[in-house]
C-alpha cells in the first residue's frame, strides 16, 4: 500500500510477510483507510494497547493487507477519555472490532453503535481487562446484560431467538431472526459467550511457551495459529528456520485443511438430509486424524509448530504412510464428489442458496475460503509464498458464485489441492534440523505472523516486553470479517436454510471470542 | 361380536403398541448399516422408551393443561388407529364403529393436539414446528383421502376391513390404480411421519426440524408417550400401507389358522417395507421446506388419478 501520497513513510517491520508500519495522526487516519480502500487494501485486525505505562497513551493499531504486504497504521490516543475516528464507514467489519476493543481496553471510536460486543456482564462495565492496572477480582458476580437488538416492525414479522445452547453441540451464539413466514429479513448475531481472556492470558506467559495458547486460539486451526505465532517471534528476534522444519510446518498445515474440509463436507452433506456423506467423509477424516496421531503425537497436531522449527521430526516410516494416504484418499474422494454433484437433491439445497455476491463480498471484506468462493482471490500461500510454498506453488481455488454449491466447490478443489501438495511435501522433503535455538527476543518489538489457515488468513500481532515476557498478543481470526457477511447471505433465504448456509461458512466462535 | 373377535382385537393392538418401536429399531438399523456405520441395538427404542420413563417430568411454568394431556391424547389416538387398521386379521368389531375416513380424522386429532401443545409453552420453535406441522399437514391429509377413496371405489366400502377382505380375496391381478395409489400413498406416509425428504428425525439442527420442534418442551413419560405414539404412527401407516397394497396373508373372520400364519406374514412384510424406508431414507436429501407443496401436489396427482383410473378403465 502506497501512502506517499498522504506524505506518509512506513517503516518497515522484519519478517517472512512484506510489512511496514506507518504512524499516523488523527487527520491522517482516515485518509490513510480511504486510500488504503480506494488501493485495494483489505482490514485484517483492529486492535488497542495500553501503552500509558510508556506515556504514550493507548494505541490504535490498524492492520490492512493487500497484494504488496501489509501495512499497519499505527495512531497514538492520548487517554481513555478521547475517541478515535470511526472505521466501519470505510471498512464495516471494523463495526464489532471497535467495539470489541472498547471492551476490552476502555477506548471508544465515534461510532454511533457502541453496544458492547465481547462483554457480556461477566466483569464490571467500567473495568477493562486489558489495561495494564487492572487487576481480576474473583468475586465479580455476574450480571444481567441487555443488548438492543434492531427490531424489523411490520405485519407478520415475528422475532425467532436462537441460542446461545443450541440442541446439537455447538460452540455457543446467540441469533436473532426477523421473520416474516419462513423468509428471513433480518439476522442479528451476538457473539462473545466463549470469551476467556486468551489476550489477558498472554500476557502472564513467556514467549518462549506461548505458542502453546497460540494453538489452542482455536482448535480446528491449531497449525495456523502456532504457525502464525512462531513466525512473529522468529520476525523479532530474527531467526531461521531449518528448510526441513518449514515442510514439516506446511505439510501439517496442509493436514490441516484436508482435515477439516473433510469433516466440513460431511457435515454439509448431513445438514442437507443426507446423513450418507457425513458418514463417509467422517470416516475419511478419522483416517487422516489417526494417522497425525501416530506421526505427529496428536490427532489435530496441537504443540507441534513451535518457534525456531517444530517439535518432532517425521519418521520415514510415517511419511511413507502420508504418501500413500494422499492418493488413497483422492481417488474415494473423487467418487464422493461424483455423488454430491450429481444428487439433485442436495444440489436443490446447495445452488442459489445463502450467495454472498462478488460486490458484497468485496465490499464487506469477505476473506479467506468464503471469500474465495465469492469472488476474492487472495490466498496467502499463493499471493506471498513463504518456503516451502514457493517451490510447490499452491494453486489459488476460486467460485464467484458464492453460494453454498460454491463454497462446496471451493472445499473440494482445495481438498485436492492439498492433497497434492501434501504429495509434493513428502516427495520433496529435505533431511536435516527440525529446530533451531531461537535467540532471546529484544523487547518492545513489534512481530507480525500472516499464515493461510483452512478457514482464511490468521493473524498474530506480537509485541514483547523486557527479559523474555510478553506485552501484548493479539491473535486475528478471520472469522471476524466473515460472521457479518453471514448476517447479510442469509436475507431472503427461508428459515430451515440457515443452518447449512451457516455450516457452509463454518466461522469460529472461540477464536473469534478469544 | 363374539369372544374370538374381541380376542382378536385384543391381539391386533397389543402386537401394534408392542412392535411398534421395534420397526423404528429397524429402520434405524437399516439406515445405518446403508450408511456403512455399525447400527444400534435393535431394542433401543424401548430402552430409550423405559428410560423416559424413569425419569422426572419437567414442565414449563406455562404450560396448560392442553401441553400436560396432549401426550396421552395423541397415544390414545395413535392406538384407536391401530386397532381400526387390520394388520392381522379383518375380524376387528372395533373396526366397525370407525371407517377409513375417520381413520384420518384420528391422525388429524393427534396433529391438531400436538400441534397446540407446542403453541401453548410459546417458545418459538414450538410454534415455528406447529405451523411447519399444519402446512405439511393439509397438504397430506386430502392425498391420504384420495387414496383410500381409491381402494373404497374398488371394493365398495370405506370400511377398511370389507376393503382388506375384496382385496385379498380377488383373482391375482395388477390394479393400475392401486399402482398410482401406492406412491401416492408412499410419498404421504413419509411426510406424515417426518421422514426424508420432508422431516429429518435424526436431526439435531433446531432450525429445521417439524416433528422434533414441536415435542422439544417435552421430557420423561410424556415424551415417552410422544416417542411411543410416533412409532405407532409409523407402524399404522405401514400396515395401511399393508393393507391396501399387500393384503396377502392377512386373516379372514373365523379363520385361527390362518391367524398363526398371519403374524409372521406381518413381521416379514413390515421388514421389507422397513428396508424400503431406509432405502428411500438414505438416497434422498431433505427437501427445502416450500418444495414440500410440490411433493406432496404430487402425491395428491397420483391419487387422484388412480381414482380417474379406476373411474375410467374400471380397474
Amino acid at each position: 500500500m502506497n501512502l506517499s501520497g498522504l506524505g506518509l513513510v512506513g517503516a518497515q517491520l522484519p519478517g517472512a510477510i512484506p510489512a511496514q508500519r506507518v504512524p499516523v495522526s488523527s487527520g491522517q487516519l482516515l485518509a490513510a483507510c480511504r486510500l488504503g480502500w480506494e488501493q485495494g487494501s483489505r482490514l485484517v485486525a483492529l486492535w488497542i494497547s495500553d501503552d500509558r505505562d510508556r506515556a504514550r497513551g493507548f494505541c490504535l493499531h490498524i492492520a490492512l493487507h493487500d497484494q504488496e504486504g501489509v501495512t499497519l497504521l499505527e495512531y497514538t490516543i492520548p487517554d481513555a477519555s478521547s475517541a478515535y475516528p470511526d472505521i466501519s464507514t470505510i471498512f464495516p467489519a471494523a463495526n464489532r472490532m471497535q467495539r470489541a476493543a472498547f471492551d476490552l481496553v476502555g477506548v471508544a471510536s465515534e461510532s454511533d453503535d457502541q453496544r458492547p460486543w465481547l462483554w457480556l456482564a461477566s466483569w464490571p462495565i467500567d473495568k477493562f481487562p486489558l489495561q495494564r492496572d487492572f487487576v481480576a477480582s474473583p468475586k465479580w458476580e455476574p450480571g444481567e446484560e441487555t443488548y438492543a437488538f434492531v427490531k424489523v416492525e411490520g405485519d407478520g414479522v415475528h422475532e425467532i431467538p436462537v441460542g446461545p445452547v443450541h440442541a446439537g453441540i455447538i460452540e455457543p451464539g446467540h441469533f436473532r431472526f426477523q421473520v416474516v413466514g419462513e423468509k428471513v429479513l433480518r439476522l442479528e448475531e451476538r457473539l462473545g459467550y466463549v470469551h476467556k481472556g486468551i489476550e489477558k492470558r498472554f500476557e502472564s506467559l513467556r514467549i518462549g511457551e506461548a505458542h502453546r495458547l497460540a494453538g489452542r486460539v482455536s482448535g480446528d486451526s491449531t497449525v495456523a495459529y502456532a504457525w502464525a505465532y512462531a513466525q512473529a517471534v522468529e520476525a523479532i528476534a530474527d531467526a531461521a528456520v531449518p528448510p526441513r522444519a518449514a515442510w514439516l510446518r506446511a505439510l501439517a498445515l496442509e493436514r490441516e485443511r484436508i482435515a477439516n474440509h473433510l469433516g466440513d463436507l460431511g457435515y454439509l452433506g448431513n445438514d442437507g438430509g443426507f446423513a450418507f456423506g457425513l458418514a463417509q467423509f467422517s470416516r475419511l477424516k478419522e483416517d487422516v486424524l489417526r494417522l497425525n496421531l501416530a506421526a505427529f503425537g496428536h490427532r489435530m497436531m496441537m504443540d507441534y509448530v513451535v518457534p525456531g522449527g517444530v517439535a518432532s521430526s517425521l519418521a520415514a516410516a510415517y511419511a511413507a504412510q502420508i504418501r500413500e494416504q494422499c492418493p488413497a484418499l483422492e481417488r474415494e474422494i473423487r467418487i464422493l464428489r461424483d455423488i454430491y454433484d450429481e444428487h439433485a437433491g442436495l444440489q436443490d439445497r446447495f445452488r442459489t442458496c445463502g450467495r454472498a455476491p462478488p460486490d458484497l463480498a468485496q465490499q464487506l471484506g469477505l476473506t479467506g475460503l468464503c471469500g474465495r468462493a465469492s469472488g476474492q482471490e487472495f490466498d496467502l500461500r499463493c499471493d506471498f509464498p513463504l518456503p516451502p510454498y514457493d517451490v510447490i506453488a499452491p494453486r489459488k481455488m476460486t467460485q464467484t458464485d458464492g453460494d453454498v454449491a460454491a463454497r462446496v466447490t471451493v472445499r473440494f478443489d482445495e481438498l485436492l489441492e492439498s492433497l497434492r501438495l501434501c504429495s509434493a511435501l513428502i516427495d520433496g522433503l529435505s533431511d536435516g534440523e527440525v529446530n533451531a535455538p531461537v535467540p532471546e527476543p529484544p523487547p518492545y518489538r513489534l512481530g507480525l505472523g500472516f499464515i493461510e489457515g483452512w478457514r482464511g488468513p490468521v493473524f498474530i500481532a506480537l509485541e514483547t516486553g523486557p527479559d523474555g515476557t510478553i506485552r501484548r498478543c493479539h491473535p486475528h481470526d478471520p472469522s471476524w470479517s466473515n460472521w457479518p457477511v453471514l448476517e447479510h447471505a442469509v436475507i431472503g433465504n427461508i428459515v430451515p436454510d440457515f443452518p447449512l448456509i451457516n455450516k457452509s461458512f463454518n466461522l469460529t466462535y472461540s477464536g473469534h471470542d478469544l | 361380536m363374539t369372544i374370538a373377535s374381541f380376542l382378536t382385537q385384543l391381539l391386533e393392538l397389543a402386537i401394534a403398541v408392542a412392535l411398534a418401536p421395534l420397526l423404528v429399531g429397524w429402520v434405524n438399523m437399516c439406515r445405518a448399516w446403508l450408511q456403512n456405520k455399525s447400527a444400534p441395538s435393535l431394542l433401543l427404542p424401548y430402552r430409550t422408551i423405559r428410560k423416559l420413563f424413569m425419569k422426572d417430568a419437567v414442565v414449563a411454568q406455562s404450560a396448560s393443561p392442553i401441553f400436560r394431556t396432549t401426550p396421552y391424547i395423541v397415544f390414545g389416538a395413535m392406538c384407536c388407529a391401530a386397532a381400526i387398521v387390520p394388520s392381522l386379521a379383518t375380524d376387528l368389531p372395533f373396526a366397525q364403529a370407525a371407517d377409513a375416513i375417520a381413520l384420518v380424522g384420528l391422525f388429524a386429532l393427534a396433529r391438531v393436539f400436538i400441534a397446540l401443545a407446542a403453541m401453548d409453552i410459546g417458545t418459538a420453535f414450538g410454534a415455528l414446528g406447529a405451523r411447519r406441522e399444519m402446512f405439511v399437514g393439509f397438504l397430506a391429509e386430502p392425498a391420504l383421502l384420495m387414496v383410500l377413496f381409491t381402494a373404497s371405489l374398488i371394493s365398495g366400502s370405506t370400511s377398511l376391513p370389507t376393503i382388506v377382505d375384496a382385496l385379498a380375496h380377488r383373482e391375482l391381478a395388477i390394479y393400475p390404480s392401486l399402482a398410482f395409489a401406492g406412491v401416492a400413498f408412499t410419498m404421504v406416509s413419509l411426510a406424515e411421519n417426518a421422514r426424508i425428504p420432508i422431516d429429518n428425525p435424526s436431526t439435531h439442527l433446531e432450525l429445521t426440524m417439524i416433528h422434533e420442534a414441536m415435542v422439544l418442551e417435552y421430557s420423561a413419560r410424556h415424551l415417552a408417550l410422544l416417542e411411543w405414539a410416533s412409532a405407532l404412527k409409523l407402524f399404522n401407516y405401514s400396515c395401511i400401507g399393508l393393507a391396501l397394497f399387500f393384503p396377502f396373508g392377512i386373516a379372514a373372520a373365523g379363520d385361527w389358522l390362518a391367524l398363526i400364519g398371519a403374524a409372521p406374514a406381518l413381521i416379514f412384510k413390515l421388514a421389507i417395507g422397513g428396508v424400503a424406508l431406509a432405502f428411500i431414507e438414505t438416497l434422498s436429501a431433505k427437501l427445502r421446506i416450500f418444495r414440500a407443496p410440490e411433493f406432496l401436489g404430487t402425491a395428491f396427482l397420483l391419487a387422484v388419478l388412480a381414482m380417474l383410473v379406476n373411474l375410467l378403465l374400471g380397474g
